[in-house]
């Protein structure tokens, strides 16, 4: 097995060339470098593209919150880093200007939730692992795919650039709520970065359409035979149901963002009524901000699905096998991650609850939201007993996998009180609500991503990452997630709101500062943790040690792929999937995995039914 | 300085690049593959999992008990007590469930690391169990459900016609707030006459407004009464945000809202019970807003109906000229 894999990496070079003899293999034209890694519309390329401006994003995204962490542990200190990061304008002797904190808080929470853990997580790995593992040569319409990744890099390029501006990019927080993202007099940011923003969201949401389609598309049309619905991996299964919320719910937002382009830009009053500012009465009556929330949050919840369903759909292959188990409760799982996909569109008003909305409406999406705790439980239970009697190998993926279910857990029960809108009324806009985020969707999805870079790294790049720098990434990590994340929903039960420059303007939460300190402390050690990470990351891409062909004993279709970037992923026929994809340490087989390519036995029924 | 963190950074990662390099070359001599997870490696995991476990009670048990004090104090309004018995409520299942799930996790990967020539037990899946924990979060959260929608209801249903009307009137970035005077109607008030010198917009043609005290430094409410805050803002949304009474609802321009509420313990009250001599209620912006959003903010005094009368006695109306004319 070993030495067939190395024979195809050593081919690679030569992969324009050679005439594999694919049964239906219609790229096989010369390639440039352009065409084979700029505008490539290989799967495996595109899912690389994707990583990697990912993780740049990423870094930046981080660099931006130890900034602002700085600012927020020792406000008016003067921080060297922060002049060295803002510059003498935004931070004059290494003090942050408040202007500039929002633009960070911002910006931050933009590449975070849509660039990172939308575009980054569902980008790479759907693009890797649906044609992989369900058998397919690529994805359904490759031209697509590479217009959704350079439509993703120019939406990344955009808010970067929106960075530079004379006036600072948009400063509203990530949920741009008008009438604030709206006028200019009303904070700088909201001039031409906020326009930047708009335009780098809208071909965001281009980027997410094309690839969403894609992978719908490709998922119900392309499975190799025998792969039916209910063999399919429930990484697939979490892909799906994502690329379904994403189109439905992103055409929302453009709507959203639509409006309020016309409203900033032509005169009308979607958004806008009876608004006095900069000593100026405007001539916009009618709107409602209101409005504008109803449509933000229609997709803004879809939204936090879209990032956390992938990694847990990451998870579940990853515990399952490294647990060497099949993953418990394969139906009620895909159940789970249906229902959540439904509910995930009746529960967006909970974001509402003090903004004026009728209060009735608030009792009803109390309801629905604490609903949505139940597939979420089964799903974490499931996790947990999959654990039980394993026999578990601790890879780095692993860790980061039970880390996310414990994140998962943790975050979630916060949850429970926050969607609770009697509860809300204190609550809302705390940091109460920054740390339940953060740690149910934010550091989950974050450790679901990590898992899946260190699991799928030979697929990625035909190399494996350095375990024992993936253990000390992992616990660092993992840490100091913990140490900024779980103090700081006491600083939100004290009452201080989020989005505040400092909190020590005023003697009120003068006591919660040395917990703001113990926060930033964390913060930065879980930075150097991401050093190590992004060390091994890039060492590893160019020189780390071979893979073998299926380096965990996995069953699932991509370990029937040689180890290289074979174009159409199979160099002979299609696999053809006799069984689900979780039968490890099945009785009556001597290997502790049985492929989906192995045939049944006469009597042995499929899909873990234990007759 | 600069240059030297530089220096420093690039010399790091050369130096962890060689030594990958040193790690993986001496594995490679052994003829063993340095990625390969041994049953070392699982102990080792698995122990830390176990750490992991008790650092996660310690470390939480020990901030619900060291960082008691800076949260709220108790409530100071009526339906906030209500509320803090909620949060009480959900917060010990909370605290259960935080506790017993991850534990539970973190002693499954404790115990189950891998051993060399073990083999899992092959269990997909049992319909048993997994009723019982669809089941029983089921019940659960139907009854936070049913205390949360019935607290709610009963906080937020509208107030009492004769209920004390407050305005709180929000622009970036400081509050005003708007007495009704004795006939508690507040004056009409539009956007496009707002002047300096008529900040709110009252329209002075509108008997109502000309009893109108208006009040820039301190909103005096009078205990044990029941009051009804009408916020509105003038140019962006900002948030009337009061966590000692647990109260808080959005100001949108183009709007009103309400929040209404009694207050139980005035301001000296609540300098007994903190301890601090120096206590003040305040009313907080909890919407970003702006530069200044942070430090948006006005005093709420609690006193007796005396005091009241005496505050109110103590300014002028909006158009005292014209209060005769009503």
């Amino acid at each position: 097995m070993h030495a067939h894999g190395d024979l195809h990496a050593h081919s690679l070079e030569h992969d324009a060339h050679v005439h594999h003899g694919h049964d239906d293999d219609h790229h096989d034209h010369h390639e440039t470098f352009v065409s084979k890694y700029i505008f490539s519309m290989d799967h495996k390329t595109i899912s690389r593209q994707f990583l990697v401006t990912a993780v740049i994003m990423a870094v930046i995204a981080m660099i931006m919150s130890i900034v602002f962490r700085l600012q927020l542990a020792w406000p008016g200190e003067k921080f060297a880093f922060i002049n060295m990061v803002m510059g003498d304008k935004w931070g004059p002797d290494g003090v942050l200007d408040p202007n500039a904190y929002l633009a960070l808080v911002t910006i931050h929470g933009t590449i975070m939730v849509f660039m990172v853990l939308t575009g980054g997580l569902s980008g790479t790995f759907s693009n890797l692992l649906i044609p992989y593992q369900i058998g397919a040569r690529d994805m359904a319409s490759g031209f697509m795919n590479m217009l959704s990744y350079w439509f993703f890099f120019l939406s990344s390029f955009t808010m970067l650039c929106s960075l530079f501006i004379e006036d600072g990019a948009a400063s509203g927080g990530w949920t741009v709520y008008p009438p604030l993202s709206a006028l200019e007099k009303a904070m700088p940011g909201s001039g031409l970065g906020m326009t930047l923003w708009l335009v780098s969201m809208s071909f965001f949401i281009v980027s997410s359409l094309l690839g969403g389609l894609n992978y719908i598309i490709t998922i119900l049309n392309m499975r190799t035979k025998g792969m039916k619905m209910t063999r399919l991996p429930l990484t697939i299964w979490a892909f799906f149901v994502t690329a379904i919320l994403g189109v439905l719910s992103f055409p929302v937002l453009f709507s959203c963002a639509l409006l309020l382009i016309f409203d900033r830009s032509f005169g009308t009053s979607f958004y806008l009524s009876d608004i006095y500012i900069g000593g100026e009465a405007l001539s916009q009556t009618g709107g409602s901000p209101i409005l504008f929330e109803h449509l933000f949050w229609f997709l803004g919840h879809p939204e936090v699905y879209i990032i956390i369903l992938p990694a847990l759909g990451l998870t579940s292959e990853i515990i399952s096998v490294n647990a060497r188990k099949p993953i418990f409760g394969y139906r009620a799982m895909v159940t789970s991650i249906l229902a959540i996909g439904f509910l995930s569109f009746i529960v967006w008003g909970h974001h509402m609850y003090v903004t004026g909305m009728n209060p009735f409406l608030g009792s009803v999406f109390v309801f629905t939201t604490l609903l949505i705790a139940i597939p979420s439980a089964v799903k974490a239970f499931n996790y947990i007993t999959t654990l039980w009697k394993g026999n578990i190998q601790f890879t780095p993926a692993m860790l980061f996998a039970i880390g996310l279910v414990s994140t998962f857990v943790t975050g979630g029960v916060t949850g429970i009180i926050l969607a609770d809108s009697a509860l809300d009324i204190n609550l809302h806009d705390t940091y109460f609500v920054v740390a339940h985020f953060h740690i149910v969707m934010g550091v989950s999805a974050i450790l679901g991503m990590l898992a899946g870079v260190y699991h799928w790294f030979p697929k990625l790049f035909l190399r494996h990452m350095n375990k024992n720098l993936g253990y000390l990434h992992f616990w660092l990590t993992f840490i100091s997630a913990y140490g900024v994340f779980f103090p700081m929903h006491f600083i939100g039960l004290a009452g201080v709101p989020r989005r505040y420059y400092t909190n020590m303007e005023f003697p009120l939460f003068d006591n919660v500062q040395n917990i703001n300190v113990l926060i930033t402390v964390f913060a930065i050690l879980g930075a150097c943790a991401q050093l190590v990470f992004l060390f091994n990351f890039f060492y590893s891409i160019f020189r780390g040690p071979k893979s073998s062909q299926n380096p965990y004993n996995a069953n699932t279709l991509e370990w029937t792929t040689p180890m290289a970037n074979t174009h159409g992923n199979w160099p002979g026929a299609l696999p053809e999937v006799h069984r689900w994809p979780y039968d490890y340490s099945k009785p009556g087989y001597e290997e502790d995995f049985v492929p989906q390519t192995v045939p049944l036995r006469e009597g042995e029924e499929d899909g873990g039914s234990q007759h | 300085m600069n240059f030297l963190i530089y220096v420093i950074l690039i010399l790091a990662a050369a130096a962890l690049w060689q030594l990958v390099r040193v790690v993986e070359l001496s594995a490679k001599l052994k003829g063993v593959d340095p990625n390969k997870v041994t049953e070392r490696d699982n102990r080792m995991n698995a122990r830390f999992m176990f750490t992991f476990m008790i650092l996660m009670w310690v470390g939480s048990l020990w901030q619900l008990f060291a960082y008691k004090d800076v949260l709220l104090p108790e409530a100071a309004s009526e339906h906030g007590a209500k509320v803090d018995w909620l949060m009480n409520f959900n917060m010990i299942i909370v605290w259960f469930v935080f506790l017993v799930t991850n534990s539970v996790l973190f002693f499954m990967a404790f115990k189950y690391y891998g051993r060399d020539g073990a083999r899992a037990t092959f269990f997909p899946h049992n319909n048993k169990l997994e009723m019982l924990w669809t089941g029983v979060p089921a019940v659960v959260l139907f009854i936070i459900i049913f205390f949360g929608i019935r607290l709610w209801n009963s906080a937020l249903a509208p107030a009492d016609k004769s209920t004390r009307v407050i305005e709180l009137y929000a622009k970036q970035f400081n509050w005003t707030a708007r007495y009704a005077g004795e006939d508690n109607k507040l004056g009409a008030a539009n956007y496009k006459l707002i002047l300096d010198a008529n900040v709110l917009g009252l329209d002075s043609s509108d008997v109502n407004v000309a009893d109108d005290i208006i009040v820039t430094d301190t909103v005096f409410i009078p205990v044990n009464e029941e009051v009804n805050f009408r916020l509105r803002s003038q140019d962006v949304i900002h948030s009337a945000y009061m966590p000692h009474f647990r109260a808080q609802m959005n100001c949108v321009p183009g709007m009103e809202t309400f929040f209404h509420f009694k207050p139980t313990k005035t301001t000296e009250d609540m300098r007994v019970i903190t301890g601090n001599p120096e206590f003040d209620y305040v009313l907080l912006c909890n919407k970003i807003c702006g530069a200044s959003h942070y430090n948006m903010q006005l005093k709420i005094v609690v006193g007796t109906k005396e005091q009241y009368n005496a505050f109110v006695k103590r300014h002028t109306p909006f158009l005292p000229g014209k209060i005769a004319a009503k």
